[in-house]
């Protein structure tokens, strides 16, 4: 267990490492999500004022797309100096490997929620800040659930045929339970007066789906990746 | 399977020239009429729409951790059924919803969720095409996480719809309906076992097909 | 030391990816204390047989065993005494010379990584460079780096795809006296290479694939270029084969 956890953590460190050299995902990824927002804030806004619930549907739209866009980024740099073999020739656990890519990912989605979310607050007068414990829990449960299964895909896409529209054919349908519960949580913290209630329910959904996939990620992790 | 699998043909061929005439003599219901009968399509497919995601993701299952090719193909062929039987639902859905609310689609719970298991299923087939050699697994793992995730779209489906007006979509079964409803289903379910039987046994015929080529250089 | 081992077998060993035949029944085995050339054509299996003898591919049929312990059911631990150099260098261009071995090892779970780096990083003779990033390198500098890395946990069985690419005379030479350092503390090193040059004085056994056969090898002594293009002229499969056609047929 120590060991299956050491591994993860080196992992996610070497990530982090190479990510701040360059800093180019961090950098195109937070971009692009905030663009994202754009598009949709000039789609979706009349006469100056956001359709309602619009601002909480647009932050997990932005989140998955962005999400997608890290997630395809980070492995094709594993595919590019092949390094993913190297790391399936750790004496260790492979689902190690996985958890610690899992980890980058989160950390990596932290950072962009940070730029978004005062984004979404500020563009559609979101009340952001009103009960920001249980945004923080929605924003962390789903995009756990969203990563999970996305880091599982994009590593296995490595070395498939038309990878770059594979993963989100393949992740968007499986996420969509993910989505609806963070758009209908959020939008409950968003009302005039918080459904909190309705956020717990939602938030609740969330962590069963996360316990659910994370499972499911680390138990076929390993057929997956072994040809 | 092989045994009874002539007998079969001839049961569901029988079954299938008698369907008219059962569905005729069931009871015509009150608000909506001879649409209605729609739903002697409509609900056995979507049963054997559901049956058929989880005997996909079984088969998965079995072939990736048991790495048994046999449970591929039959993982593949259920994977078809999906999606056919899934386009006899959303076809037959709608014409039926037409009617009914005047509406040709609602965000129903229950259609939404298949509209959603069959593109997850589509998705499937999509790997299985176009991802190249080894995307056998990486279907497989779709078909798993999509089978486990029929009760997350369930329930947030479900939950979402509430904000939408309610709209009931299953009747009380009146007596009269049950004798060809059963009917139905059994029809349709002995369809689903004869084209799963036959498209496996395509599937085999092709990997023995592939395992003659490799034999052929030795 | 679990899983060490001192023979490895390769037993009857196939693979074909959907119609092509990558390998055919190849068998060969190797004890400690050996260096093994692979040798043959583009496109002979060779990367192949050393993706199966890494344990990143499975054979389609057949066994490889490592002393008694099995490829299929042995667990991630065997992975340990296995280093791997392959075509690609696995090396993170973004990360320091340094970073990437401290990486690696820290990834095996090797006590006292720092000292194991800095040696590492003298043998590839990169002491001076170890705190530059690797993008920087030229192809020579990262194959040492690459073959340090294969070797920072010890394995028993090296496995070189072409280490010879790129590497300048006098690092070639400084290669072979360092495989031949490692033969002698008992490691199995089985190197696939065009370099016949090189090879000459390097190998104890020779294995020549061709079309994923193994070829049989004239056991004349002589200059490993003649007995590598004799062989491949005749062409002839290995004794195994004809025989289990028969046994077939029959």
């Amino acid at each position: 267990m120590k060991q299956f956890l050491r591994v993860a953590w080196v992992v996610m460190r070497k990530d982090l490492t190479v990510e701040m050299r360059s800093r180019e995902i961090v950098y195109t990824t937070v971009f692009f999500a905030a663009s994202c927002v754009l598009v949709f804030a000039f789609a979706l806004v009349r006469e100056g004022r956001p359709l309602e619930d619009a601002s909480a549907g647009i932050l997990w739209i932005a989140i998955a797309f962005a999400g997608t866009l890290a997630l395809g980024r980070t492995f094709e740099r594993e595919r590019h100096t092949e390094t993913l073999r190297a790391l399936m020739l750790a004496p260790s656990d492979r689902p190690a490997i996985y958890l610690g890519k899992l980890l980058g990912v989160l950390v990596l989605m932290a950072i962009v929620e940070a730029v978004l979310v005062p984004m979404i607050g500020l563009l559609f007068h979101a009340p952001v800040f009103a009960r920001p414990l249980w945004l923080a829990a929605l924003l962390a449960a789903g995009t756990l659930g969203f990563a999970s299964v996305g880091t599982l895909f994009a590593a296995m896409l490595v070395r498939a045929r038309s990878r770059d529209v594979l993963l989100p054919v393949l992740l968007y349908p499986i996420t969509i339970p993910v989505i609806i519960a963070g758009v209908r949580g959020t939008a409950a913290i968003f009302q005039a007066t918080p459904d909190e209630p309705m956020a717990r329910f939602w938030t609740a959904l969330l962590v069963f789906f996360d316990v659910v996939f994370v499972t499911l990620s680390l138990w076929t992790f390993e057929p997956l990746m072994t040809e | 399977m092989t045994r009874i699998f002539v007998p079969l043909v001839i049961i569901a061929m029988v079954m299938f020239a008698f369907a008219p005439l059962v569905v005729a003599s069931a009871p015509l219901e009150q608000t909506m009429g001879l649409v209605q009968k729609i739903f002697y399509f409509h609900v056995p497919s979507a049963m054997l729409l559901f049956v058929s995601a989880f005997v996909c993701g079984i088969a998965s299952a079995i072939f990736l951790f048991r790495r048994s090719a046999a449970a591929d193909r039959v993982a593949l062929a259920a994977g078809e059924l999906v999606v056919l039987f899934g386009l006899i639902v959303l076809v037959t859905g709608p014409i039926w919803a037409r009617k009914a609310w005047g509406v040709w689609w609602e965000w129903d719970a229950r259609l939404t969720s298949s509209l959603l298991l069959w593109m997850i299923f589509v998705a499937y087939l999509m790997v299985r095409r176009f991802g190249g050699p080894g995307s056998e697994k990486l279907a497989g793992a779709m078909a798993l996480f999509g089978m486990a995730n029929v009760p997350f779209v369930y329930v947030s489906v479900n939950y979402w719809r509430t904000l939408h007006p309610k709209t009931s979509v299953v009747m009380t079964l009146a007596p009269g309906m049950r004798g060809p409803f059963w009917f139905s289903v059994a029809a349709f379910t002995i369809l689903y076992l004869l084209l799963l039987t036959l498209r496996k046994r395509l599937e085999d015929r092709q990997a023995m097909v592939e395992q003659l080529y490799l034999a052929v250089e030795e | 030391m679990e899983y060490d081992f001192d023979r490895l077998v390769v037993d009857d060993v196939s693979r074909h990816f959907g119609r092509r035949r990558a390998l055919t029944r190849v068998s060969l085995t190797c004890g400690a204390g050996t260096i093994l050339g692979l040798l043959g054509p583009n496109g002979a299996g060779k990367s192949t047989l050393l993706a199966i003898l890494s344990t990143l591919l499975a054979p389609t049929s057949g066994h490889v065993r490592y002393g008694t312990f099995d490829a299929r059911s042995a667990g991630p631990g065997l992975r340990g005494r296995l280093g791997l150099l392959g075509h690609d260098l696995y090396l993170y261009p973004e990360l320091t010379a340094r970073e990437n071995l401290e990486f690696f090892a820290r990834l095996y779970g090797l006590v006292h990584p720092r000292e194991r780096v800095d040696r590492a990083l003298a043998h590839a003779g990169l002491a001076d460079r170890a705190d530059d990033a690797v993008s920087g390198f030229s192809r020579g500098m990262r194959q040492r780096l690459a073959l340090e890395r294969a070797l920072l946990h010890g394995p028993r069985l090296l496995l070189l795809d072409e280490p010879f690419t790129g590497l300048d005379d006098a690092s070639g030479h400084a290669l072979v006296s360092r495989l031949r350092g490692l033969r002698d503390e008992g490691a199995i090193v089985i190197a696939a290479t065009h370099d016949l040059d090189l090879a000459e004085g390097l190998l104890d056994e020779v294995a020549i694939l061709r079309e994923g056969r193994l070829l049989a090898v004239p056991r004349a002594s002589g200059p490993l270029r003649e007995r590598y293009r004799e062989t491949l002229l005749a062409a002839t499969p290995t004794a195994a084969a004809p025989s289990a056609r028969e046994e077939r047929a029959r």
